[in-house]
């Protein structure tokens, strides 16, 4: 790999998406994107890389895209989805009394087990939301990972990491070898084409927003001015989701941590 | 340190799922039928069972319903570890007292997540 094509690619990763990729990193250039060359007939790494200055539009999104793609699995680390149910979610129903809706933001949702999940959840608390709105709205940057999401097609693998058999056997039908989530799950769910750098005050404002295992992948200056972003659509008593190594601390005063609670913030106005 | 007995009777995968539990912290027994299995449950029971559907002797169900009527049995916690991946098996094992399901084949993270979930880990 030429130096030059090592810092084109860096360059254009940091401004589609805000992903950073050092030279240590380098490796995952190779197995990311070695299928899209062969995909396109091409040599390997190295050629796809040399024509990607040149490439359009297409070639830069695609290779972004593969760059960006994370795995996701349902109830990742069980945990903020028990916190969720017991504690965000008596507090929405508190809090939002008076207008009986609110609005949940799975922000890079991948392919979308984050916002099933808690759509599951939420179908479940389902006596107590009677009457209810709930929007939940996942977005991601990949076009590929958006079009599973909505189709809510997993393999047997995806199918088995963190979903708890009972919702299994509840919520999904089985097609051959592939495991189809309900269609009154999957209606719970809106999922939209969005880049987390760009003005998010086209999404509208949302109450929680889940924007875990995302900011890692950011430097500093692009964590701390998405965090403000962010703060700019939620309410005084919107709640923040971030990953379990991830933190406002030392990045953005627009959230502060939630006593006793790990991993949730809320806005610091 | 919890325990795990795992029943299969394929060697290599009482193998692999020995090693993958013995990093997760469980000290691990082992059994190649139902039969067996009981027979260590009868002398000692195990905090977990790993347990495979399709074996001789004594099928997986079998040694279940055997399992949940020794005095205790209602305390370990059984994870089914099969190649049946429809349905209607899977509802069956949960309707006979199996706690967790793994389709075949799996790996470390999904073993890990499962048993995440029934508190195991």
């Amino acid at each position: 790999m030429r130096p030059e094509d090592f810092a084109y690619v860096a360059k254009m990763l940091k401004e589609r998406s805000g992903l950073i990729v050092t030279p240590d990193k380098a490796y995952l250039l190779e197995s990311r994107l070695t299928p899209i060359a062969r995909k396109r007939g091409l040599k390997g790494l190295d050629e796809l890389l040399q024509q990607l200055p040149s490439g359009g539009e297409d070639l830069q999104r695609e290779v972004t895209e593969a760059m960006t793609t994370n795995e996701s699995f349902f109830f990742r680390d069980i945990k903020p989805f028990d916190q969720f149910k017991s504690l965000v979610l008596p507090l929405l129903l508190k809090n939002k009394a008076a207008k009986k809706s609110f609005r949940i933001w799975s922000a890079a949702c991948s392919s979308g087990q984050e916002a099933y999940s808690l759509s599951m959840i939420i179908k479940e608390e389902g006596a107590k939301l009677a009457g209810w709105k709930v929007e939940i709205v996942g977005t991601d940057i990949s076009h590929e990972m958006l079009e599973k999401a909505r189709a809510g097609i997993y393999s047997q693998f995806e199918v088995q990491r963190g979903l708890p058999v009972q919702m299994m056997v509840k919520y999904f039908k089985k097609n051959n070898e592939t495991w189809q989530i309900d269609p009154s799950i999957r209606q719970m769910v809106q999922f939209r084409e969005f880049n987390l750098l760009h003005d998010l005050k086209s999404l509208g404002q949302f109450d929680v927003v889940f924007c875990r295992n995302v900011l890692i992948y950011f430097d500093q200056p692009t964590k701390s001015k998405v965090l403000e972003n962010i703060s700019k659509i939620v309410p005084d008593d919107g709640i923040l989701y971030l990953g379990g190594a991830e933190t406002v601390l030392g990045i953005s005063d627009k959230f502060k941590p939630i006593p006793e609670q790990r991993g949730i913030y809320a806005v610091n106005r | 340190m919890k325990s795990c007995l795992i029943v299969d009777d394929s060697k290599v995968i009482r193998m692999v799922a020995k090693k993958i539990l013995q990093e997760l912290g469980f000290s691990t027994a082992e059994a190649e039928d139902g039969q067996k299995a009981l027979e260590h449950c009868q002398r000692e029971l195990p905090d977990a069972v790993l347990l495979d559907w399709n074996m001789p002797v004594m099928n997986g169900l079998e040694f279940l319903n055997a399992l949940r009527k020794l005095p205790g049995g209602d305390r370990p916690i059984v994870v089914l570890c099969s190649t049946e991946n429809d349905i209607d098996h899977i509802q069956e094992a949960i309707t006979e007292g199996a706690n967790e399901y793994i389709m075949k084949p799996f790996d470390s993270e999904i073993l890990q997540t499962k048993f995440s979930q029934v508190g195991l880990l």
